[in-house]
């Protein structure tokens, strides 16, 4: 479904590649984890692959196949087709991702209002459908509620709403649930799971946190200083680290958290 | 309800407050009102006499509050040397001031507005470069400056404008007419001023983490920028023209003696000279009145704007 092939992204204002050749596939109702520490490119790749790189500051080669279609060599109007609806983002901090002058609802059917023609009456009903599919409690008034008179657990959950609305193809989650505590972490990596089993979106779900992707995902990739370092079955590279900075990255992992062998 | 009471008290205070330091003043500065009526035919006795006519004689607080609850009532006491009813000599003059002002501040929001933007959608381009140049330029020529040029432009050498003031029951078109370029050369620095303001604030808003949201939800940079950022980027700009306003009020003093308009500001510089301080306590209290209101105006449109400034919003 997804196939990125031999990515490679530089900004203009760096001396070394953010990306430097980076290959892997993503197969359709998949979850793909993408672990590494903070600069290693991991979220450049994302960006990348959404569509949202500023192609004035970076310059990319390789492909990014989504459903044979390459993202790299689309213009502009082309790509706006497709964020929102066949690719839905939801980044690591909801409550600066939230526009918070405008209420939650209309931020949710936004990418509906954008690439479709439903009615108002339509949008609110699929909206506060979608909130309920993402288990927010009294979804109707939460419709009506401004960002900051929500939690980040339930503005996360919101986010995730409104990007899976449009059931796109492939949902880019950056961080998701890094800035969010402990339990709240726990239960949107369970609603992720949900969403995945019942309505078969792919995900590319990105995160430091080792622990965190062993338990949504079940392949996973690592990357380090730009590149690919070892990939494949979660439980294989969790428990048999070929790459020295896979083994290091493991032994990181406070050892309550740390799977036994 | 409670949150509009407690701004009406905090604005009655305020007003209390700005005119008991203006009364204050007057007793503090050099000057007596009753030397000046007198003129030549001053004697101890007949300033004493007068004294006791003028009411300046009991103490402090008692003459301030006196002062006080005439004002309330409209009767803001008699001119020293117009010998006329304050009342009357500002209310023929406060009309011409506020039009004044009025059309300044149209003139700034109209013109900035679209500017603003436009320099925000061509953001590093020519365009938005050569109007960074002409902005500090601007910015830089005071009013009062830009006033003398107009007048000599305009009605010296190219003869449009009236050569003298016409008053608004005369001829409406007029009237305006004589306004628009005192009005100008008060407005451009603000607007200039203006304009960078928005643009600075927008160009952040515009970085904000909702804006990529946006994007990757389909919208273009257009609908980024007017669907988004620019609501965001509005309440500093908001309170930003308040200022503006009291700004204007300040300069339009000197402009007002530039093109020779019969406003507040003429009147105000001859009750000074002339230690007529209830003509001057009667202006201050105005001006500040005004400008006041133009604070609590902007805090009513920013809650408009932003929820989180609503009473019981932000947590």
């Amino acid at each position: 479904m997804l196939e990125v092939r031999d990515l490679h992204v530089k900004f203009h204002s760096r001396q070394r590649q953010a990306v430097g050749g980076v290959s892997f596939s993503i197969a359709d109702g998949e979850i793909l984890g993408l672990v590494g520490e903070s600069g290693s490119g991991k979220s450049v790749t994302a960006l990348t692959v959404a569509g949202l790189l500023d192609r004035e500051k970076a310059e990319c080669s390789g492909s990014v196949l989504l459903d044979g279609v390459d993202l790299l060599k689309l213009q502009e109007p082309e790509l706006r087709q497709l964020r929102g609806k066949r690719i839905g983002v939801v980044f690591q901090e909801p409550q600066t991702c939230m526009d918070p002058l405008m209420k939650v609802g209309r931020q949710v059917e936004e990418a509906l209002a954008i690439h479709t023609n439903t009615s108002r009456e339509e949008r609110r009903r699929l909206a506060i459908q979608a909130l309920t599919d993402v288990e927010l409690p009294d979804p109707e008034t939460v419709y009506d509620k401004y960002p900051h008179e929500l939690s980040g657990g339930q503005l996360q959950r919101a986010m995730i709403a409104a990007a899976i609305l449009t059931r796109p193809a492939l949902l880019l989650l950056d961080e998701p649930t890094t800035a969010l505590d402990v339990t709240v972490q726990a239960q949107i990596l369970e609603l992720l799971k949900k969403l995945n089993r019942e309505h078969g979106i792919s995900m590319l779900f990105i995160s430091h946190n080792l622990y965190v992707v062993k338990k949504l995902c079940r392949r996973v990739a690592v990357m380090q200083r730009g590149l690919l370092v070892e990939e494949g079955d979660t439980q294989e590279v969790f428990y048999h680290p070929q790459h020295p900075y896979t083994q290091r990255l493991i032994a990181a992992i406070p050892t309550r958290q740390r799977p036994k062998p | 309800m409670k949150q509009a009471l407690k701004k009406l008290g905090a604005f009655l205070l305020t007003m209390v407050i700005v005119s008991f330091v203006t009364f204050l003043a007057f007793q503090l500065i050099p000057g007596d009102p009753v030397t000046h009526m007198l003129g030549t035919s001053y004697t101890p006795e007949r300033a004493d006499a007068l004294r006791e006519q003028l009411g300046l004689k009991g103490p402090l607080l008692v003459r301030y509050w006196d002062w006080l609850r005439g004002f309330v009532t409209g009767a803001m006491g008699t001119s020293y040397s117009y010998n006329l009813p304050v009342s009357q000599l500002v209310g023929e003059k406060v009309g011409n001031t506020l039009a004044l002002n009025a059309l300044t501040f149209v003139l700034i929001v109209a013109l900035s507005l679209p500017i603003g933007l436009f320099t925000v959608r061509r953001h590093g381009g020519a365009a938005d470069r050569c109007l960074t140049v002409v902005n500090q330029v601007i910015m830089a020529v005071p009013p009062f400056f830009t006033g003398i040029l107009f007048t000599w432009l305009f009605s010296v050498v190219l003869s449009w404008l009236p050569g003298k003031f016409i008053e608004f029951s005369e001829d409406p078109v007029g009237y305006w007419q004589c306004l628009f370029f005192p009005a100008l050369a008060l407005a451009l620095p603000r607007i200039a001023m203006t304009v960078r303001m928005l643009r600075s604030t927008l160009l952040e808003e515009l970085h904000r983490d909702y804006v990529r949201t946006a994007i990757s939800r389909g919208n273009d940079s257009r609908a980024a920028l007017y669907r988004h950022a620019l609501k965001n980027a509005l309440p500093p700009v908001v309170t930003f023209l308040a200022q503006t306003m009291a700004e204007i009020v300040a300069s339009s003093i000197v402009v007002e003696q530039v093109f020779s308009i019969p406003g507040l500001g003429r009147l105000l510089l001859a009750s000074i000279n002339s230690s007529d301080w209830p003509v001057v306590q009667a202006i201050v209290v105005l001006l500040a009145l005004w400008v006041m209101l133009a604070g609590t105006v902007a805090d009513l449109i920013n809650q408009r704007i932003d929820p989180r400034l609503r009473l019981g919003g932000a947590k």
